[in-house]
């Protein structure tokens, strides 16, 4: 599925404009009722399983539901994302459980220097091959 | 039936905000963060302004959105010629040379971009093993831009920790439309959450595009972005034939399920030409799950085999029957006659197939045992049953979750692997789009190749990347966003060349939004008709469009249903009730914002596979066997079809002109 959001832990994201889930999901698919402040993916069937709302859920409310057409009941896959490293743990049918641990990110959050030590872009070379910082391989 | 025009008697009427800018993007995938960093930098001298549309958020935009666990592009020690040959052969003979040679000249700055940004890239150990991102990091390994060895699954790709691939990507596009803002004193340059609807001519020039009208999913606006140059990457198609799975799981596209093919419409309503888009990819994936099988065939190197254990590549008579019809591709054996000999067995009862993991990894535990001893063998055949999860983590976690709700452990049992519904795309391993302009120097260039500004489509001032610039597959994630720098910085030439052109168009603000906001009104209008607003005479709604039109291109465009088999007799029926759809769409009914992005998604997947089915009727062989079948022409045809096939969409007359354009090979 889908993603869904457990009751009790999704507090609408209170104070703010909008929720998180509804920030990210590149689908579109998170609303939020207001009237009791719970989000709900709005149209699971066209859910990726993308993970971006449960990862980026402050609350940890939303989990995914593996989709029904073809997965039977009873496992379940929950990361835990930081700064530079995400955990995930990867309970079985069978209840097996495995868990990883992956590198996400070598650089801070938000330090990405764009230009800093580039070249100025030549405009004698704006029709010719290459990008502004580097030449074309020959 | 009566067709309801828009006249805000019964939704309410939006606010509309028109915006100026000079180079507008498109989409906020990898193609267009390439394009919005290299722009920034060359418009930043000339005070050129640039805005970006994503109709989701820049983040988590686009195919990259859950992340990918390689780059699939990166030439490195190879020779770029030899990216051309490669390319050239898994897409059956027929591939603009001179747009892939750009591309493989290019692409390895993107990467070492990548790196430099911050994302984590597997490097070669000492002991020959592999090192994720960290442990290479605090090795002390060399960087790629400084001579560090990739750890690569194939000859074109390397292994990454990407699950932030993207976010990495947008934090760097994000960075540079922020300094051109500023550089250029706009309020705001990035619009997240807006959906470009459709493109609208030059009230002066009506060759040319002057702007795109979209709309914000969240509030009740209407934008209509003014532009120079304007770049497409808004993406290919999904989930236009009838998925596999036909509930909640056809959530789980192979390719991002948002992709609906707007990239496609925008430019084809634009009079844009396009050129093979006949060409579909089929993938080969884990049945259901579609988690990716690059890593396991090329870095685990697991085989595939039917039921029995016997390879389908190497059934003799298989081959012989497939020499007799496909000849010498047959055995270049790229990925679309591999589907064609799976599919013979499964069609010969010996499925299901599957991909032999277990004995993968038998074999690896020996060889590490064997090298390592005991201890130290079983510590690295560990972190590879990681790396070995981390290929669906990254990219496909629905894969991780399906294999843990079957109790598949990969070292245990084999998995099942099938051919999907079909893709339309020019970025991965197909080429569907649009005829662009290639560079001016690579030599051997025919005048048809060269015509005007790299990646310029036949519209002046509209480029396309990505997955909608044809006829040059195999980009990947690297290249589309080498691809989009390459198209930004002609873009900005384009832009410094006409210096006095002032976009305009001649409909008014209240025509653009009546057009757009048209599902709402019908909604409104007769929504109280019956006592259940789902089921109405006067309109269709949006999920009951797109479930039409699977349908639809399943059974008579040659789908899952019939093998991918069509035909000219089939093609014809299917696209008589395609155009029954088309004027149905007239009567598309929105209750909401969300609904409405879901009605003008399936209208764009609609002119997609038009396009399509059109092409497949055109091209009178079977090029790709595996992908689609013409029954009446089950033969590849090189004297008489060695060719692109190119087509213009003239939506105002709903006509469509074909014909053949010459292939021209640049390199031996």
């Amino acid at each position: 599925m889908p993603s869904y959001v457990l009751t009790e832990k999704c507090d609408g994201c209170k104070g703010q404009d909008k929720t998180a889930c509804q920030y990210i999901c590149p689908n579109d698919l998170m609303v939020l009722n207001r009237d009791i402040m719970k989000a709900t993916n709005q149209e699971t069937d066209q859910c990726w399983e993308c993970y971006n709302c449960v990862k980026i859920c402050p609350q940890q409310a939303i989990e995914v539901r593996a989709y029904q057409d073809f997965a039977p009941l009873g496992a379940n896959v929950i990361p835990m994302r930081s700064t530079d490293s995400i955990m995930w743990t990867v309970k079985f049918r069978n209840g097996i459980i495995k868990r990883f641990k992956f590198p996400i990110r070598t650089t801070v959050e938000g330090s990405i220097d764009l230009y800093t030590g580039k070249p100025e872009p030549d405009f004698a070379k704006l029709k010719s091959s290459g990008f502004f910082n580097s030449e074309a391989r020959k | 039936m009566e067709k309801t025009t828009c006249t805000f008697s019964f939704c309410e009427k939006p606010k509309v905000i028109e915006i100026e800018t000079d180079l507008l993007l498109i989409g906020g995938g990898m193609a267009c963060c390439g394009a919005a960093y290299e722009a920034a930098r060359w418009a930043d001298a000339k005070g050129i302004k640039i805005t970006m549309v994503d109709k989701a958020a820049t983040d988590r935009s686009g195919a990259v959105a859950m992340g990918l666990s390689a780059i699939n592009t990166y030439v490195g020690e190879n020779k770029v010629e030899d990216y051309v040959k490669y390319v050239r052969a898994d897409l059956m003979g027929i591939t603009r040379e001179d747009l892939t040679y750009d591309l493989g000249r290019h692409v390895d700055d993107s990467v070492h971009l990548f790196e430099e940004w911050g994302l984590p890239i597997w490097k070669k150990g000492d002991d020959g093993f592999s090192l994720d991102g960290f442990q290479a990091r605090d090795a002390g390994k060399k960087m790629l831009k400084d001579g560090g060895t990739p750890v690569r699954s194939g000859k074109w790709q390397i292994m990454i920790n990407g699950e932030s691939y993207k976010v990495i990507v947008a934090e760097a596009a994000k960075k540079a439309l922020e300094y051109n803002r500023k550089k250029t004193g706009v309020d705001q340059n990035h619009f997240e959450r807006v959906f470009i609807v459709k493109l609208f001519h030059d009230a002066n020039d009506p060759k040319r595009v002057a702007a795109a009208a979209g709309y914000s999913v969240r509030e009740n606006k209407i934008y209509i972005f003014k532009a120079k140059a304007m770049i497409n990457a808004a993406g290919g198609a999904v989930n236009v034939f009838r998925p596999r799975s036909t509930k909640e799981g056809q959530g789980r596209a192979w390719y991002p399920v948002w992709n609906s093919g707007s990239g496609y419409a925008l430019g084809m309503q634009a009079g844009a030409e396009m050129t093979l888009m006949e060409n579909r990819f089929v993938p080969a994936r884990f049945k259901d799950g579609y988690g990716p099988v690059g890593a396991w065939f090329l870095f685990f190197k697991a085989k595939a085999t039917n039921a029995l254990g016997e390879d389908y590549c190497t059934n003799e008579a298989y081959l012989a029957e497939a020499r007799a019809k496909y000849g010498k591709y047959v055995d270049a054996m790229g990925t679309a006659i591999r589907n064609h000999l799976m599919m013979k067995d499964m069609k010969a009862g010996k499925g299901p197939i599957l991909m032999r993991t277990h004995e993968a990894m038998d074999a690896i535990n020996k060889q590490f045992v064997a090298a390592l001893g005991e201890k130290e063998g079983k510590k690295k055949v560990k972190h590879l049953e990681a790396e070995a999860w981390e290929d669906f983590l990254d990219m496909a976690i629905g894969q991780a979750g399906l294999w843990a709700s079957k109790n598949i452990e990969p070292d245990k049992s084999p998995s099942e692997i099938m051919p999907t519904e079909p893709y339309l795309l020019g970025s991965h391993a197909g080429c569907a789009g649009f005829w662009c302009s290639g560079p001016a120097d690579i030599p051997g260039t025919p005048a048809h190749y060269h015509w005007g500004y790299n990646r310029m489509s036949t519209v002046p001032g509209l480029f396309m990347i990505g997955d909608v610039c044809g006829a040059s597959g195999h980009k990947f994630s690297s290249g589309s966003h080498a691809e989009g720098r390459i198209a930004a910085k002609s873009a900005i030439a384009f832009i410094l060349d006409h210096p006095d052109y002032k976009p305009t168009i001649k409909e008014t603000a209240d025509e653009v939004a009546a057009e757009l906001y048209l599902p709402y009104e019908v909604y409104e209008k007769h929504k109280t008709f019956t006592t259940d607003p789902k089921t109405n005479p006067h309109y269709i709604k949006p999920d009951m469009l797109q479930a039409r039109l699977q349908k639809i291109a399943d059974e008579y465009f040659g789908g899952c249903g019939t093998w991918y088999m069509t035909s000219k007799t089939m093609l014809d029926a299917g696209l008589q009730l395609l155009d029954m759809l088309k004027e149905d769409a007239s009567h598309m009914a929105a209750a909401n914002l969300h609904e409405l992005m879901r009605c003008w998604e399936n209208y764009h997947r609609i002119l997609s596979v038009e396009a399509h089915a059109r092409h497949i009727l055109f091209r009178e062989e079977s090029r790709y066997p595996g992908y689609y079948y013409r029954g009446d022409f089950d033969m590849i045809d090189d004297v008489n079809w060695k060719c692109f096939t190119n087509s213009v969409y003239d939506a105002k007359a709903n006509t469509w002109t074909m014909k053949k354009v010459e292939y021209k090979q640049l390199f031996e």
